[in-house]
């Protein structure tokens, strides 16, 4: 039984110790783990938006040259025209040199407002581009209004040079173009006026090229969008040139795209988390604009890959993280099993000494350390309580066999007091009442009383200083004493004195006593008595004052052997009780230390003044115990006391 | 750029058979041809859809759709007898009845127009008042709608020719520009502008309802063989109501299309663009049954058309209108 509560101390002891640490140790790990894993993914962002800056910008700045190599030579040729009137042939010329040297372009054409080239003719846009045999021409028509073509009529309108939409290539040759319109105006009569458009064509296969080669991690991927939003260059070729970034928004119901496509055609630049609807991952895009055309490049990679070594890394960390965990665990709970191991096992040892059974074997002390310590403590306990208990068992003996032997004593003391009342059932001259109350402790009260003669009543009372078994065998020997003497019948005075000589030879203790000592005429009521320091005794009379007999006082007996008493004298008249009291009445103590005191006890004589002797002197000694209340008596209380109903 | 694009002299020779007599080649089904007024795109899903469906062959009809687009003017070629059937917009064909090409109408498709002014908020454009004093854009050969709507709220506009993009608004060119709600209205959304960013100017809210696509046919067709033109009308209608019943299968189909003239649109438009076309063919507020021609609608448009001094005759509504649907 004892075992169960033991152990299941022990493990709530190991457990908490382990739930503290590890918990601790959790939080901190997930912390550093936590932070190490957001510090390093922005640093990996951070590093590949600035990686993908650089290759976004460096295309762009790639395209741009090109892109402004051509720009250049419409814009020339636009100056020119406003300058000067060419023939048709030196127009054509013009457009054919456009073409020889500059690579980059596909066609050009020089297009005129109506009738502004030539007063009869309406249309005027010679076109020339490359054919497969040399360069082709298309001369204006009357069918082909290029007054309303997106690359005559927006620069037109807006009166600058302008990039077109990406189109498609005539003759179905899938080749994505797009062209640049320059207006040209001439100063006529002040007034600058609209003239026509200068525009040329290029191929834009090595932009897709250029765009393609961008390119990071394994499924990065780049893709073009002209102004429109429109796919101009894209891995998944059946975007091209049909779907717009709005579009796949649309069809994928992805507000955040259209968000992002909306930034990336107002020319702005950034990087942003999306979802690729290409490869279906989750992406970063790093975007940019073609200032000059205002397209947009947008650099794509899937996060997965992104964040692939760091995941592998953090992987490496969690394993770490959770084998160290488990290390701890164990050499926590090897520690605490080490720790609470003794402690469980002194604790069930303890247990059995606390039952007293103090000759157990508790485990020797193997460490230096607090539970190597308290083991020795617990040894060194168990060691003085083993001695502490056999020496209180000797005490124990030797303390009842002795409070044995003072139990007989005392028994033995009061046996020597007269206890049989009335004593003298056949006397009428006068009563008697003796009682004493003992103190716990053996203490040296007396009292006797006999009749030395027919006529003579003696009666002492005495209080041997001091308490326990000496006092006791004072009280017997002065007693035996006064018995001895008094049977003399010997005067009071006389009766002291000469218990005075014996109590004084040879008292090495130098123990003393006081007594009182009466003799009764028990046919006058004459009362003879002598006084050896003790309190003086109380007459209560009929009709009269209560008084004190404080003659004939002298020095307690067993101090000095030449010591003489006086006796007083007093005639006792029918009726008159003698009150005789030792001071365990009168010095009996309230909690306050109040003493009883000689007038309390007059009070109640007076009051129990005719009361028999035995009532009366119950009287008092309850009266002394309510007075003390609760407090322990510390001595003994002895009463006597003697009514003359003799004379008359 | 120019789509300097011809009709390939294999289609030329193809048509001019086609339009022969079906008994020539022999079996039941009759060879008709059919010219879209545009490239191939959800504007004519129902035509498509019933081709592919096989709706035209159990009509007897074994039919060719030609390809449609800026370099073929749908009544020309009707004219010519390049095309047995073409679908036009009714202001352009009340317009070439008038000036003497004996189209006759056999199926009013579209019941409410589709044709709108578009405009950003942000020029402060919101009500017809707006517009005035600012650049529109307007498609030259449809403007009569705009003009009449000018007219109707006194506004003074500086009209602008518009290209057949939408691009001149989309760079700035233009404070507000034509569109089509079905087309360029859903391309703007497509370039990157919210429908809250813009006003749209629906003229039939503006009691200008002219109502657009439907089913043209010389007259002489008509009278040589009645019974092909309503075939081809049911025909026609029973592949819009497939379409609109089934609209996953007919952007497929459109979108078969669309791929094979290489034209650059995607699924998302071409359902955006179905989806208006339903609205505009069986609008939930108007009860005409499909394919025929409100004569209130025909009088509005002569009469824009006879102000604006672009018809001096009205052609009588009996003669341009002839209902072919509902009979078969």
């Amino acid at each position: 039984m004892s075992s169960v509560p033991g152990k299941t101390k022990r493990k709530k002891l190991a457990f908490k110790i382990s739930l503290f640490i590890l918990s601790g140790t959790t939080c901190i790990f997930l912390a550093a783990f936590g932070y190490n894993y957001y510090y390093s993914r922005q640093l990996v962002l951070k590093n590949v938006e600035e990686n993908a800056r650089n290759l976004t910008l460096a295309a762009v700045n790639k395209i741009e040259t090109t892109l402004s190599g051509v720009e250049q030579v419409p814009r020339f040729i636009s100056s020119a025209l406003e300058n000067h009137q060419y023939s048709r042939n030196d127009l054509l010329q013009m457009i054919e040199d456009i073409l020889l040297t500059n690579p980059d372009i596909f066609g050009a054409s020089v297009a005129f407002e109506p009738f502004a080239f030539h007063p009869q003719s309406r249309y005027f846009a010679p076109y020339k581009f490359r054919g497969k045999n040399g360069f082709g021409l298309h001369p204006p028509e009357k069918e082909f209004q290029y007054f309303l073509r997106d690359w005559y009529l927006i620069p037109k309108e807006l009166g600058r040079p302008v990039w077109s939409e990406p189109y498609f290539s005539e003759g179905g040759g899938n080749v994505i173009m797009s062209t640049y319109s320059v207006p040209f105006y001439r100063v006529i009569k002040g007034e600058r006026r609209f003239k026509g458009v200068v525009e040329v064509d290029i191929a834009l296969e090595w932009l897709k090229d250029i765009v393609s080669r961008i390119s990071i991690y394994q499924s990065g991927y780049a893709f073009l969008i002209s102004q429109n939003g429109v796919i101009v260059t894209h891995p998944k070729r059946n975007w091209i040139m049909r779907e717009s970034i709005f579009s796949i928004a649309e069809a994928a119901g992805d507000s955040d795209l259209r968000k992002i496509g909306k930034d990336m055609v107002r020319g702005n630049e950034g990087f942003v988390q999306m979802q690729s609807h290409f490869t279906g991952k989750k992406s970063w895009m790093y975007y940019a604009p073609l200032p000059s055309i205002g397209w947009s490049i947008g650099v794509v990679f899937s996060e997965e890959e992104l964040f692939a070594n760091m995941k592998k890394l953090n992987w490496a960390v969690f394993v770490i993280g959770s084998a160290g965990f488990v290390f701890l665990f164990l050499v926590i709970a090897w520690i605490s099993k080490k720790i609470t191991g003794p402690i469980s096992t002194l604790s069930l040892k303890t247990a059995d000494i606390a039952k007293g059974n103090l000759d157990i074997e508790l485990p020797s002390a193997k460490s230096d350390d607090e539970v190597g310590e308290l083991t020795t403590s617990f040894e060194n306990m168990r060691m003085a309580l083993k001695e502490y208990i056999s020496t209180l068992k000797e005490t124990t003996a030797a303390k009842e066999r002795m409070e044995s032997e003072l139990k007989i004593a005392r028994i033995i003391q009061m046996s020597f007091l007269p206890k049989r009342f009335p004593p003298f059932p056949e006397k009428d001259e006068f009563e008697i009442y003796a009682t004493l109350e003992p103190a716990l402790e053996v203490g040296g009260d007396l009292y006797d009383f006999f009749l030395v003669d027919e006529n003579h009543l003696f009666f002492s009372i005495g209080d041997v200083s001091d308490k326990g078994v000496p006092a006791a065998l004072f009280m017997a020997v002065t007693k035996t004493l006064m018995k001895g003497i008094a049977s003399q019948g010997l005067a009071p005075s006389e009766v002291l004195g000469r218990v005075n000589i014996e109590l004084c030879r040879e008292n090495e203790t130098m123990m003393f006593c006081t007594v009182f000592c009466g003799l009764l005429n028990i046919k006058t009521g004459e009362l003879l008595y002598a006084n050896a320091g003790h309190n003086p005794p109380l007459i209560v009379r009929a009709g009269r004052e209560p008084e004190l007999l404080t003659q004939a006082k002298g020095v307690m007996m067993g101090i000095r052997e030449d010591t003489t008493y006086n006796m007083g004298k007093y005639a006792m008249e029918r009726g008159d009780t003698l009150i005789l009291y030792t001071d365990g009445v009168t010095e009996a103590m309230d909690r306050d230390k109040s003493l009883f005191a000689t007038d309390r006890l007059l009070t109640i004589a007076i009051q129990n003044k005719d009361l028999p002797l035995e009532d009366l002197a119950s009287h008092i000694i309850k009266s002394v115990k309510d007075f003390a209340g609760g407090e322990p008596q510390s001595d003994d209380i002895t009463i006597l006391a003697v009514r003359f109903t003799g004379g008359g | 750029m120019k789509q300097r694009s011809h009709i390939p002299a294999f289609l030329i020779l193809a048509t001019i058979f086609l339009v022969a007599p079906p008994s020539a080649f022999g079996g039941n089904l009759k060879k008709v041809t059919f010219l879209p007024q545009w490239t191939p795109q959800a504007q004519f899903a129902g035509y498509y859809v019933a081709k592919e469906k096989g709706i035209y062959e159990q009509y007897g009809i074994d039919l060719v759709i030609l390809p449609g687009g800026p370099d073929n003017p749908p009544c020309e070629t009707l004219a010519k007898g390049k095309a047995d059937f073409t679908s036009m917009f009714l202001a352009s064909a009340i317009q070439k009845r008038s000036s003497g090409v004996k189209v006759v109408n056999i199926g009013q498709l579209v019941q409410r127009s589709g044709y709108i002014l578009v405009a950003r908020k942000s020029s402060g454009i919101v009500s017809p008042q707006d517009l005035n004093g600012k650049r529109v854009s307007l498609w030259s050969d449809f403007q009569l709608q705009s003009l009449a709507f000018f007219r109707k709220y006194n506004l003074h506009v500086n009209i602008i020719p518009q290209t057949f993009t939408i691009n001149l608004f989309l760079r700035g060119g233009v404070d507000a520009a034509s569109a089509m709600w079905y087309n360029e209205y859903h391309t703007l959304l497509n370039s990157g502008l919210d429908e809250d960013e813009l006003t749209a100017f629906f003229f039939d809210k503006y009691g200008l309802n002219f109502p657009e696509d439907g089913i043209y046919c010389l007259e002489a067709t008509l009278k040589r063989d009645r019974a092909l033109c309503a075939a081809f009308v049911q025909a026609t209608i029973e592949g819009w109501k497939y379409a609109f019943a089934h609209p996953d299968e007919a952007l497929d189909i459109v979108m078969k299309y669309v791929n094979e003239a290489h034209i650059g649109t995607n699924r998302v438009h071409q359902k955006w663009m179905l989806e208006r076309m339903k609205d505009l063919i069986s609008p939930q507020e108007v009860k005409t049954p499909m394919g025929v021609l409100r004569e209130e609608d025909y009088n509005l448009v002569s009469r824009e058309l006879t102000l604006k001094g672009v018809i001096h005759n009205i052609p009588s509504f009996g003669k341009f209108y002839v209902q072919c649907s509902g009979k078969n």
